[in-house]
């Protein structure tokens, strides 16, 4: 046992971002709010629709600036909804706001009904997701949102893996006039850049590191430590490893993961989430389906376990979703009977 | 409409509901006939809905939370002019849009529903959005009284009262049955009206087969500044005698001597009326 890890990076790994020029940027939670906030000033249409969760979800200037923009409905995810899917059939901008873990959960049928199945463009803004409430426990994770909610037809999901990716996807949900939900964390990211050559559209993978011998396949918060861990691999082990940040759980990019384990040796995909229905098992479906399944293949996600306790930071160190536990990943598919390169 | 001409047209909507019914071999029959005389009057005498005006953003909104009883819904859709009535064949049939909960595919229906407790919390969303917009428009949903278990109408409940929309009015089906028998057995609601009152709307229990009263509750906001609630008793079944308050018809379908003498009566019935209004 040991006191709370309180950054998501070790030493080495943020000397590592320090060395990629990588800045550190804010918590995805906060540019959410100041994005819904910049178009709520343009648009009186738009509404920040909370349970209890303007504080949590930082919209507390957005309440006293904009306070006929900011619904509360108390303690109620199902109303939460409910609630916002009337609001957008009668021509609203609706963002509700409410932390994964219950808005995923609690209110999965007003998800699957009122905003999916009748098209009302809600978009549903899970906050603090993931492991984001580190120590809270179970009860506050949201480590099946993925599965549930690609799962519905009709969803589009959508995990920022930086400051801008969460801006734009703010922006992009708004203009889509169509269900969607998307996932952040409160925990500080580092700027990935990429913006002018890679920008950010909704369903379309951003390929961060080009390489050929390993392909770290990744999601929202996790996609910094395989680009990290890529680095890694480079400069102590020769390997060339390719990043793909695969934003968009659905719709799905399946052309560029193919395109990875066509020209990779292995895929490794990694994901804030359990192991069961998130991204590896998407990429996993894909690369079978493709004809292209020579590539050696490995998810590293939570496992179907009682979550280890802890910080954020130490739930991901503990399951391997670190610079150190990435390049140890790709270093054993290396390692094994196929040559990585 | 007058009185006479509104119960004419009921007669003629559970023949109908019961045609389409007997020929899917599936369908709500009990509760669609309970809340017929509801649906009547709200679309021939509240509501400013109609094929023409359907997309306005102004027009009044009917959200049907008992989806199961979708059939009393799209008869009086057809009646309205929404779609032909013979469209009215293909319930349930492959790759028809008329399938047994309202979606939107067919012309007129606000939204999907089906999952019980959720048109009250959409209905509070259209009404806080008329507040915001300074619309006139106004609000309806119909509940079932075995529905009011799920939580989420509480929730909404909540909500309505908090904003104060008395642009909002929720009907309930009192028909006191549900699937597994008489509701106060199964899952006791009442005191309904004490319920309500104590949640902050304004509440008024009426008989749901009585047009006048149902014109009186339904005309507008019961009180300034808070939700209205109609608490409509109804009678399950209602129409066909061998039905009325028998629970096996929540999803019964008649057969042939059942649906025979059904009809048969609607018959005489629709002569009978036909002759008064003549």
């Amino acid at each position: 046992m040991s006191t709370p890890a309180a950054s998501m990076y070790s030493e080495a790994a943020a000397s590592m971002a320090s060395e990629l020029g990588l800045k550190k940027g804010k918590a995805n939670l906060e540019v959410f709010a100041a994005t819904v906030e910049e178009l709520a000033s343009k648009d009186r249409n738009v509404l920040a629709v909370v349970s209890d969760s303007r504080g949590s979800g930082k919209l507390g200037p957005f309440s006293e600036r904009y306070p006929e923009q900011l619904i509360e409905l108390g303690i109620a995810e199902q109303n939460l909804v409910g609630v916002s899917a009337g609001l957008a059939s009668a021509g609203k901008t609706v963002f509700a706001v409410s932390p994964a873990c219950f808005l995923s959960a609690r209110s999965l049928e007003q998800i699957k009904n009122d905003v999916a199945y009748s098209d009302n463009p809600v978009t549903l803004v899970g906050i603090s997701a993931g492991v984001s409430y580190g120590a809270l426990g179970t009860t506050h994770h949201s480590l099946h949102d993925f599965a549930v909610l690609r799962a519905i037809n009709n969803m589009n999901v959508v995990a920022p893996a930086d400051n801008y990716e969460a801006r734009e996807a703010v922006k992009a949900a708004a203009a889509l006039k169509k269900p969607v939900f998307l996932r952040f964390g409160k925990a500080p990211l580092y700027d990935l850049g990429f913006e002018a050559e890679q920008p950010f559209r909704i369903g379309k993978a951003r390929l961060l590191r080009n390489g050929g011998d390993v392909a770290f396949v990744a999601t929202g918060e996790a996609v910094i430590h395989a680009l990290l861990a890529a680095e890694w691999l480079k400069r102590n082990h020769a390997l060339n490893a390719r990043v793909l940040d695969v934003h968009s759980i659905k719709p799905f990019d399946t052309e560029t993961v193919v395109a990875a384990a066509k020209g990779c040796r292995a895929v490794i995909t990694v994901e804030e989430h359990l192991v069961n229905g998130g991204l590896g098992e998407a990429c996993a479906a894909a690369i079978l389906e493709s004809g292209h399944a020579g590539c050696r293949f490995r998810r590293v996600a939570i496992p179907d376990e009682y979550t280890v306790t802890g910080s954020q930071a130490d739930i991901f160190r503990h399951y391997g979703i670190s610079m150190e536990g990435l390049a140890q990943t790709a270093l054993s598919l290396a390692e094994n009977n196929v040559p990585v390169s | 409409m007058t009185d006479e001409q509104l119960e004419y047209k009921s007669v003629k909507l559970r023949r109908s509901l019961l045609k389409s019914i007997k020929h899917a071999g599936a369908g709500h029959t009990g509760g669609s006939l309970s809340c017929i005389d509801i649906l009547n009057v709200l679309y021939n005498r509240i509501l400013n809905v109609s094929p023409e005006t359907f997309f306005s953003p102004d027009r009044d909104r009917y959200i049907q939370s008992k989806g199961h009883s979708v059939e009393a819904l799209f008869v009086v859709l057809a009646d309205r002019g929404f779609f032909p009535e013979s469209e009215l064949e293909t319930l349930c049939c492959y790759q028809s849009h008329f399938i047994g909960h309202p979606t939107r595919k067919v012309p007129g229906v606000e939204q999907n529903t089906g999952g019980l407790g959720h048109g009250l919390p959409i209905s509070v969303g259209t009404a806080l959005a008329a507040k915001l917009d300074k619309k006139e428009y106004r609000t309806f949903t119909l509940l079932g009284d075995g529905e009011l278990a799920e939580g989420s109408n509480w929730e909404a409940a909540m909500a309505a009262a908090h904003y104060g929309l008395d642009n909002l009015t929720a009907i309930i089906d009192c028909n006191s049955l549900q699937i597994a028998g008489r509701t106060r057995e199964v899952m006791n609601s009442e005191p309904l009206g004490a319920k309500w009152s104590a949640f902050g709307w304004s509440v008024s229990r009426i008989d749901g087969h009585d047009y006048g009263q149902l014109t009186e509750a339904l005309s507008g906001p019961l009180k300034r500044g808070k939700p209205s609630m109609v608490i409509a008793d109804t009678i399950k079944g209602k129409g066909v005698d061998f039905m009325e308050g028998v629970g096996k018809w929540h999803h019964g379908v008649p057969n042939d001597e059942e649906y025979g003498r059904a009809m048969a009566a609607f018959d005489t019935q629709l002569a009978k009326r036909e002759g008064v209004l003549s």
